[in-house]
């Protein structure tokens, strides 16, 4: 159990620059998500925390000791790999002991930590077969065991859910999650899907082109998002994005779309006129007699929600969650709450607060 | 009738292949004379045990004085078998640098080894034979086997089957703190095992029919090996040869590669066929 420093770290390969300058802070016990799409530089921060890849500049603390230059073996850490690795030749009792027998642990203590980690992840009557002989979430947890029973100071999780089905991979999250908690290792776990990282993490790191875009809890990113791209990318559906300038003295946004929008929490700094890109999730879309009425392209039934597609006057798309069914319609008068409005600079796409 | 064709044109593949040896059986059971009058014949006489006796301890006599086929059986054995053992290890240990270690000049030593395939002993042979010489080598095990254990093949095999190892095996290795030997001995040789035994054939055999060099490397009786020594109990011109005795030392010199055939049969083609991974 330890804390985790990352400072300033850069990586290129060459010419290309995979990561432009992360800081993270992990506190003892703490679950990381790193999220992001592919090739935004996830993995390769794994990497780079694991010694497997070098940092360009700066600088791992695990526990408060400088690590940068050490091996991965010398750090105190485990990784579950995306696709397991487990040594096809050993069985599971030896994968799981492979790392403890390389450090010259006594005999007694190696069965001792297998049979207790095998027993944590109740694979006890697996212990002697090959890794093929097994499914793919037995797999999961033989590698999850590998990494226990090295009494890691952090663990590191490469996308390790990826390649289950749905369903187990929805049972494996809480399995993780559970255990996680249970032995209070701090954790970074890196993955692409959105959902994983909302009910895994602690605090989620939103990565964006080699850049940290957002550090933050899972409902403060969801409520707060810090630019356009953190807020499309967490949500399902993704937020709706439509263009405006600000107005009234900084007081409501007049959309392209048509109507002027009041913000409900004050005004944004800025001239009259300035650029905006105006966020609101689709759940938090209304049906409003009265309101601006959206022809529907598409409607998605979920059974517990409906989902909505359409285009706005001016042509840009929108699309709306609504609770339930949605009522037989070729357009429906829609509203955007103000409450619900997130509001970015038009340029940047950063966050404007009032 | 038209299904039994291919069994017909299979039939008379074997017969091609099975006849020479047939007759080689057949001649190692009769005397010299009947072999001598140019009679082939087909069916087995009876001389089988004195031929035997006499390949196996006696070996050539007279003009074409060779040594006894136990002798030369050992020699080639422990030939072949250095051969074979020699070549695995020094393409296990050169694949290996070349696909898991990024080092200055990786590519350049990749198609230096790439290169030799260009070169067998049979092109460079005199060059061979004088460093052989120059190192005092001449007439000795040593001598025998080391210019024919470098090896680009088995070397080109390794390397391929290696690139098929998932990296995330190293890097697994490297987060449990394995050396590089030690994943090289643990990890990466257990998986190899099918490819080795499959190898270790083939190179067995490579090096149990190796007859240029040992021919021209070694005079001494001692070391003599049994595919030369058979070939020099062949007499040119008028000489009468001892059919008999060469056949029967044909087919001994048949067996032990046939033995690791049958031996390393289950491996050989897990080798070729199927991988663990």
């Amino acid at each position: 159990m330890a804390s985790l420093d990352v400072s300033g770290l850069r990586k290129s390969f060459g010419p290309t620059h995979v990561l432009h300058g992360i800081d993270l802070a992990v506190e003892d016990g703490e679950m990381i998500v790193i999220v992001g799409a592919s090739g935004c530089g996830k993995s390769t921060l794994l990497r780079i925390v694991a010694g497997l890849e070098t940092a360009t500049s700066g600088s791992i603390r695990i526990a408060g000791r400088e690590v940068t230059a050490l091996e991965p073996a010398e750090r105190d850490i485990a990784m579950v790999f995306q696709n397991y690795a487990l040594y096809p030749h050993m069985s599971v009792e030896q994968n799981m002991a492979y790392g403890l027998k390389i450090r010259g642990l006594p005999k007694a203590e190696i069965t001792r930590r297998v049979a207790e980690a095998a027993g944590l992840l109740g694979i006890e009557a697996l212990l002697g077969r090959r890794p093929r002989q097994l499914s793919g979430g037995q797999r999961q947890r033989v590698a999850m065991g590998r990494a226990i029973v090295r009494e890691p100071k952090l663990f590191l999780f490469d996308e390790p859910l990826s390649n289950l089905d749905a369903k187990l991979r929805v049972q494996m999250r809480a399995e993780i999650r559970r255990l996680q908690r249970r032995l209070g290792v701090t954790s970074l776990f890196v993955t692409h899907d959105q959902t994983e990282a909302m009910t895994l993490g602690d605090r989620l790191v939103v990565m964006h082109a080699g850049h940290a875009a957002q550090i933050a809890t899972p409902m403060e990113i969801w409520a707060r998002p810090a630019d356009t791209y953190v807020a499309g990318f967490i949500g399902s559906p993704a937020m709706n994005f439509l263009e405006g300038t600000l107005a009234e003295g900084g007081q409501a946004v007049a959309l392209k779309a048509g109507p002027v929008l009041r913000f409900a929490d004050g005004p944004r700094a800025g001239g009259e006129g300035m650029p905006l890109t105006v966020g609101i999730r689709p759940e938090h879309v209304e049906l409003a007699e009265g309101g601006i009425l959206l022809p529907l392209d598409l409607v998605e039934p979920l059974g517990s929600e409906t989902v909505l597609h359409g285009r706005l006057p001016g042509g840009e798309a929108l699309v709306v969650k609504l609770a339930g069914p949605a009522p037989d319609a070729p357009s429906l008068p829609v509203a955007l709450p103000a409450a619900a409005l997130h509001v970015f600079d038009g340029e940047t796409g950063k966050r404007l607060d009032p | 009738m038209r299904r039994y064709w291919p069994h017909v044109w299979l039939l008379l593949g074997v017969l091609v292949f099975a006849t020479p040896i047939y007759i080689t059986l057949i001649g190692s059971t009769h005397d010299a004379s009947t072999i001598g009058r140019g009679d082939v014949p087909l069916l087995p006489g009876s001389h089988a045990a004195e031929n035997y006796a006499s390949a196996w301890l006696r070996g050539g006599a007279g003009r074409f004085t060779v040594s006894p086929a136990w002798r030369m059986m050992l020699n080639s054995t422990i030939m072949a078998l250095c051969i074979a053992v020699g070549k695995i290890v020094i393409s296990l240990l050169s694949a290996y640098a070349v696909v898991f270690f990024s080092f200055p000049g990786r590519m350049i030593a990749f198609w230096t080894i790439f290169m030799t395939l260009m070169l067998p002993v049979e092109v460079r042979i005199i060059p061979t034979y004088q460093v052989i010489v120059s190192l005092d080598l001449f007439n000795s095990m040593a001598g025998l086997t080391i210019p024919l254990i470098a090896s680009a093949t088995a070397t080109l095999l390794f390397r391929q089957f290696f690139l098929t190892i998932p990296e995330e095996y190293v890097e697994a290795a490297k987060m449990d703190g394995a050396s590089p030997m030690r994943f090289f001995r643990d990890i990466l040789l257990p998986l190899s095992v099918t490819n080795i035994a499959a190898l270790f054939v083939i190179l067995f055999i490579y090096g149990w029919n190796q007859y240029l060099w040992p021919l021209l490397v070694v005079n001494d009786r001692n070391l003599e090996t049994i595919v030369v020594g058979m070939a020099k109990m062949i007499g040119n011109g008028d000489a009468q040869n001892e059919w008999n005795v060469i056949m029967a030392m044909a087919v001994l010199a048949l067996l032990p590669p046939v033995a690791v055939v049958i031996f390393m049969q289950r491996w050989f083609l897990k080798g070729l066929t199927e991988t663990e991974k």
